[in-house]
């Protein structure tokens, strides 16, 4: 799924990184507890948080993740989009609960990083 | 490739300030040019071994040391140690207060993401006597 699409599906701000839209989403994981997102590769996966503070933008840079989106309308801070934007880091945000962003992901095709596919 | 060993201080209690040093480090492998993956590895030990130093540590420092065929972490800090350093290293748990857990951090799980990304782990520490993780890569 590309980069373009999620934006779409998630009605979502661009926040930074309105550049990379042409970029291919691999997966999508979602949380909020930072050791959680850092436990497996999470290369080319599109992270979702609840957290708005500028350690899920680090999470999400020293993760290796793609894009990281902000649930629930939350608004990053200036640091925040600064950190994002030196590292080319796309930050979107989006209306939805993390449930629901997640679900209309799924529902388009997007998938977890599940080890074994249990769907 | 030179040896290059750098320093960093990381102050206890400073959640703003927290991660920057594995930025910097993360950002200093990138511009080097290691392989993601490795970059990944390193990074995400020194940010679970510096969240600690911030979290439940006195004030410490990080010393990074990168050669071309190894990478070496050291994080010392002078805060109260850690008395039984296998309980520590359990998945889940977390003596971390209600202030890092609302800001996602104090899952228990950081110890066991750095023996988990690493290649050698070392933990010397007591009560009273402050902390060293020594963590170790192969290049
Ligand atoms: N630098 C440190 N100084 C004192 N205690 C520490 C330090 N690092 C870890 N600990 C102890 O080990 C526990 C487990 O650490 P960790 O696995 O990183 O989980 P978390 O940080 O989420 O609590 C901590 O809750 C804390 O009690
Ligand atoms: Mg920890």
């Amino acid at each position: 799924m590309k980069l373009s699409e999620v934006k779409d599906i998630l009605k979502a701000t661009i926040e930074t990184g309105g550049d990379k839209l042409d970029m291919e989403i691999r997966a999508g994981a979602g949380g909020d507890l930072m050791s959680d997102i850092l436990r497996g590769p999470k290369e080319g996966v599109l992270l979702l948080s609840g957290l708005n503070n500028i350690q899920s933008i680090r999470t999400a840079i020293i993760a290796g993740a793609s894009a990281l989106v902000l649930v629930r309308d939350k608004t990053p801070d200036e640091e925040m989009k600064n950190q994002a934007r030196e590292h080319g880091l796309p930050l979107f945000t989006t209306p939805f609960t993390m449930f629901t962003a997640c679900g209309r992901l799924f529902n388009a095709g997007l998938r977890g990083v599940d080890k074994k596919r249990t769907v | 490739m030179a040896h290059l060993t750098k320093t960093y201080p990381i102050k206890a209690r400073d959640y703003l300030k927290a991660g920057e040093v594995s930025m910097e480090i993360h950002g200093l492998m990138k511009k080097i040019g290691f392989d993601s993956d490795l970059i990944r590895r390193v990074s995400i030990c020194a940010y679970e071994a510096e969240m600690n130093v911030v979290m439940h540590g006195g004030d410490g420092v990080l010393n990074v040391e990168i050669g071309s065929e190894s990478i070496n972490l050291n994080v010392k800090d002078s805060g109260p140690g850690i008395e039984d350093i296998g309980l520590a290293m359990q998945e889940g748990f977390s003596t971390a207060t209600e202030e890092a857990r609302q800001m996602g951090f104090g899952a228990g799980m950081g110890l066991p993401n750095i023996k988990k990304n690493s290649d050698r782990l070392e933990i010397i520490s007591d009560k009273g006597m402050g902390t060293e993780v020594r963590v170790g890569f192969t290049v």
